[in-house]
């Protein structure tokens, strides 16, 4: 009897016209993603995406040159220069992120002691040549200036798990 | 000169105007076939598919040939220039060629020959020298292979495919298509030989390599299969062949099975619909079918592909045509007695 049943369902392409229909169903369901240039999911505030140096509100820039995101960076995508500024204090003269070496671990900001390197929540910094992906600390700054109001939001966010 | 232009050179032209009346519409319904496969096939899988270029992404098709003209053209080193270039011209004009015999309406055919059936099967047996010249041309293992494949499927499935046109011949006494489709005025071939409906359009399936038959371009054993080392135009070519062919097979299906231009029902609201349109309606109704089954079903093993053939397809058709020869002798429905 079995063997009947499945020589008839075989016959009449039981298998494939189930599928069939089960297919033509979804046709109808709603579309599960998202349209993404004009949709977009939500972010962690841990998320690790585009880097930024911050200031302190009153402009001055947080980066001490201590060179520990340097050493700690696993990919040695940054490379910084530094010597006493006139005032006295020590700041950086070049502070570079090759973007296109940098695996995006978060080292960096997890090494920094003034919270001046951050990964910030922006993902969409693709460029035509790879020249542009080569940050340097112009950029970085303008895109700490950019960011600041979003950085301070997931700082403080994820400070309570620190 | 009166003479030669009126005995050469205005039906020369005529047929040329009617020949671009055919292939533009063609050249069109190719390219959006491409974006309604791939919205229908996001469809089934809860995607949206493209939706950014022009309105519901509606000038994608443009977008994706103006970046395949633009690519560079590679020739691979070793490969055999001459052939390798002809290979994908071969398979695009001859998925146009057989729409010659393709009739749009009583008396709206390019060329009424009276074995229409036969050059549309010869042409479409020639396709695989397209792909047999690609795989050969390329010099390389694996285009070779997709090649070796595509050849083996192409004749397994084309001669299930010959027995289920001879039955249609036994019921339609002719093999001139627009006979066939005028056969078909009382009652469409699909009720009477729904069977061979079913192994003809799975065989057309096989015939145009399209999934769950797409072994020569399993991408997974063979990265791409015949069109491995094709890029730019010479690819867009194979791709806008294989398109042009699930076309040409769709309507080879409408007219063997589903009528050709008829209305489904020779009453008041059907019949003021042109016939071309029905046409147009029923052949996009099969290539639906060829999408949805591309989503839905997974790629045949090669063993599997070679049983359906010649050890299920072949011994069912070639019954059938017994079968239906007898019962067209024994109930006297020979046509035209």
């Amino acid at each position: 009897m079995s063997f009947l049943n499945r020589s008839v369902q075989t016959i009449f392409l039981w298998e494939l016209l189930s599928g069939l229909s089960l297919t033509f169903r979804y046709m109808f369901r709603p579309k599960v993603t998202l349209n993404y240039p004009y949709e977009k999911g939500p972010l962690s505030p841990r998320f690790r995406g585009e880097h930024a140096l911050r200031r302190y509100p009153n402009g001055e820039e947080r980066c001490i040159a201590c060179k520990l995101c340097e050493a700690v960076c696993p990919a040695q995508a940054i490379t910084i220069e530094a010597e006493p500024r006139d005032d006295g204090s020590r700041r950086t003269t070049r502070y570079d992120i090759d973007m296109v070496k940098c695996i995006y671990c978060g080292l960096c900001q997890e090494a920094c002691p003034v919270d001046a390197i951050v990964e910030g929540p922006n993902f969409e910094f693709a460029t035509e040549t790879r020249e542009e992906l080569l940050y340097d600390k112009d950029k970085l700054l303008a895109n700490g200036d950019r960011w600041e109001t979003e950085l301070a939001q997931r700082i403080s966010a994820d400070a309570p798990y620190r | 000169m009166v003479e030669f232009l009126n005995d050469y050179l205005y039906p020369t032209l005529w047929i040329v105007a009617k020949i671009i009346a055919i292939v533009l519409p063609l050249m069109i319904a190719m390219a959006y076939l491409t974006y309604v496969e791939r919205k229908v096939i996001g469809a089934i899988q809860m995607r949206r598919g493209p939706n950014v270029v022009g309105p519901f992404g509606l000038l994608q098709p443009l977008a994706d040939g103006l970046k395949l003209f633009t690519k560079e053209t590679i020739v691979p080193f070793g490969a055999n220039r001459v052939v390798f270039i002809m290979a994908p011209c071969l398979t695009f004009i001859l998925a146009m060629v057989a729409w010659a015999v393709i009739p749009f309406d009583e008396g709206m055919v390019l060329a009424d020959i009276n074995v229409g059936i036969l050059y549309l099967f010869a042409i479409s047996s020639l396709g695989v020298y397209g792909i047999l010249m690609a795989g050969w041309a390329s010099n390389s293992i694996y285009a070779f292979l997709g090649a070796l494949r595509s050849a083996a499927q192409m004749v397994s499935y084309e001669v299930s495919m010959g027995f289920v046109i001879i039955t249609v011949l036994l019921l339609a006494g002719s093999l001139n298509l627009t006979e066939i489709v005028l056969a078909q005025r009382k009652i469409w071939f699909v009720i009477p030989l729904l069977p061979m409906a079913v192994i003809f359009f799975i065989s057309t399936l096989a015939e145009t390599n399209r999934h769950p038959f797409d072994l020569p371009e399993a991408e997974a054993e063979l990265v791409a299969g015949y069109n491995v080392e094709y890029s730019a135009m010479t690819f867009a070519l194979f791709f806008l062949g294989e398109y042009m062919n699930m076309i040409l097979m769709s309507g080879m299906t409408t007219v063997l099975f589903l009528g050709g231009w008829l209305p489904p029902f020779d009453v008041a609201p059907f019949n003021w619909i042109p016939g071309p349109v029905w046409l147009a309606l029923k052949i996009s109704a099969v290539l639906f079918v060829f999408l949805w089954v591309r989503a839905s079903l997974p790629r045949y093993r090669y063993d599997q592909l070679m049983r359906l053939g010649w050890k299920v397809f072949l011994p069912v058709s070639l019954a059938a045509v017994v079968i239906v020869g007898g019962a067209v002798v024994a109930f006297d429905l020979r046509p035209g007695s």
